[in-house]
């Protein structure tokens, strides 16, 4: 799934500067380092006594989702309201478009209710652009996961995870283990860690599993999970998406854990600090075991906790960016 | 208004200001405030000159609670004109806000809409119960009703001219005009 050269432009301003945050590929290493330098003074914000800032006083945002999603929804409802905007949920499967409505007509009757951004998730890749393409001037568009293309803020998070606890990518082995065919996390974790530098990214999992384009993507790939694991620096777990998958691509959970679970015993290859992630939700005894995901080098729930930090430093960057940023400096 | 915009009012070049001097003078100055009253206190500078003012008269001044330091890029008030700019040094405060007296460093008092900004994050933080504001330089051209208690030293500039101080060491002011 390629995406047009005109969308990758799409986010950007005359000037460079975000005006949509929809895919990592068309970003730049400065840009993706200026959002997690900004989210790193967001991350202090929850020890305070009023976690607020007042920098998106007055916008009004609006998370539109037409898959479900909790974590996601969330942390990007309180990433707004702890910038002190207004927010709407609008939770699409339950709304107009069951009753008939297309998307543009959905788009133009919240825009003629005045938001400034569009949190979208949609389950058909290129959705976010679409909408991005469409609305109107002063509207700002943040994808939250468009099919099996791209999830570019959850993306961010885990690279602020991975800065946090291991430091420069540059000396880093990352292995991304089990489903990344229907992964759009996957997708957007690969090209954020190629344009941070990382040195090595592997992409680990069953052959069925496997896209055909991560060796050109500058991926290792490896079809055993015991050498996909040796001595890398950080696991990041998939979830398997079986929602996704349609034919037999795959036996039953049982045997998927008992060839591509990660336990202990296994995780043992890895580098003796190596962290472990999943982007959530977790299928305990599917891909991971109990024990490795309450372990101490589970880094799962910190991950969502800076999830919202990393969203705070998106919508301030893309909001911030207003009609006169172009004169400044 | 000094004639000569290199210099201050006595003459001597900005330049060639003894800033060690000015600290002392203000630490004297703060002494005195500090003794009148009953609340204890904590100090804060804002980033990042004001950092630099605060490290000296938090040392001189011998204070108990660790210095603050505050980052005021989530409160200005120009964000939607020049938007924002990614930071390494998030605020810092090691203290409890609620109930102190809280004496807050700038380098240069301009404009007045720092200190609206580090007041307003400053009570997010707690409610203080006395703040004073402590500038190393007091400058003209106020947009706001707000003005320093202790001051290193007071200049008149034309809107164009700029004071700045560069550090931490040594520390140094110096005049610059804008084109």
């Amino acid at each position: 799934m390629t995406v047009a050269p005109e969308s990758t432009n799409l986010q950007l301003d005359q000037n460079g500067r975000l005006r949509h945050f929809l895919d990592i590929n068309g970003l730049t290493r400065e840009l993706l380092t200026g959002i997690l330098d900004t989210a790193e003074g967001f991350a202090g914000l929850h020890e305070r006594a009023v976690k607020k800032a007042p920098l998106l006083r007055g916008k009004t945002i609006i998370n539109l989702f037409f898959e479900p999603s909790t974590r996601t929804r969330t942390t990007f409802e309180l990433a707004a309201m702890r910038l002190s905007a207004d927010v709407l949920n609008i939770d699409v499967q339950v709304s107009s478009t069951t009753k008939g409505e297309s998307l543009l007509d959905t788009l133009r009757n919240l825009e003629a209710m005045h938001c400034d951004m569009f949190v979208v998730r949609h389950g058909s890749s290129g959705a976010a652009h679409f909408i991005a393409r469409h609305v109107a001037p002063g509207v700002s568009v943040i994808n939250g996961g468009d099919g099996r293309h791209a999830h570019p803020t959850q993306a961010l998070l885990d690279m602020f995870t991975i800065r946090r606890y291991k430091g420069a990518f540059e000396n880093l082995s990352v292995a991304i283990v089990g489903d990344i065919s229907h992964s759009r996390v996957a997708r957007s974790q690969i090209a954020a860690l190629k344009l941070l530098g990382a040195r090595e990214v592997r992409a680990v999992g069953p052959a069925t599993l496997l896209p055909g384009a991560l060796p050109q993507m500058g991926v290792n790939v490896y079809t055993d999970l015991d050498d996909g694991l040796r001595d890398v620096d950080v696991v990041i777990m998939l979830r398997l998406q079986r929602e996704r998958m349609s034919g037999p691509v795959l036996p039953s959970s049982n045997e998927y854990f008992q060839v591509w679970g990660l336990t202990e015993e296994r995780l043992a290859r890895a580098h003796p600090e190596a962290i472990v992630m999943h982007p959530g939700p977790l299928n305990r005894g599917v891909e991971i075991s109990s024990e490795v995901a309450d372990s101490k080098r589970s880094v799962i729930l910190e991950q969502v906790s800076f999830g919202i930090a990393v969203r705070m430093a998106v919508m301030s960057m893309v909001l911030g960016r207003g009609p006169e940023a172009q004169d400044a400096d | 208004m000094a004639s000569d915009h290199t210099s201050t009012h006595d003459g001597t070049p900005v330049s060639d200001i003894d800033v060690s001097a000015l600290l002392a003078g203000m630490a004297e100055e703060l002494r005195s405030i500090i003794r009148t009253g009953q609340q204890e206190v904590a100090m804060v500078g804002i980033r990042t000159g004001g950092v630099w003012v605060a490290e000296q008269l938090h040392a001189a001044l011998d204070l108990a609670t660790s210095l603050g330091a505050l980052n005021i890029n989530f409160y200005r008030d120009d964000f939607t004109r020049i938007g924002m700019h990614p930071q390494v040094t998030p605020s810092v405060l090691p203290f409890e806000v609620e109930g102190r007296h809280i004496v807050l460093v700038d380098d240069v008092l301009y404009t007045g809409r720092t200190i609206r900004a580090a007041l307003n994050e400053l009570f997010d933080y707690g409610r203080p119960a006395r703040v004073t504001l402590a500038a190393l330089v007091e400058r003209n051209g106020r947009d706001l009703p707000i003005q320093a208690d202790v001051s290193g030293m007071r200049i008149t500039l034309e809107a164009k001219q700029q004071i700045k101080l560069s550090g931490p060491t040594p520390l140094a002011l110096a005049l610059s005009t804008r084109l």
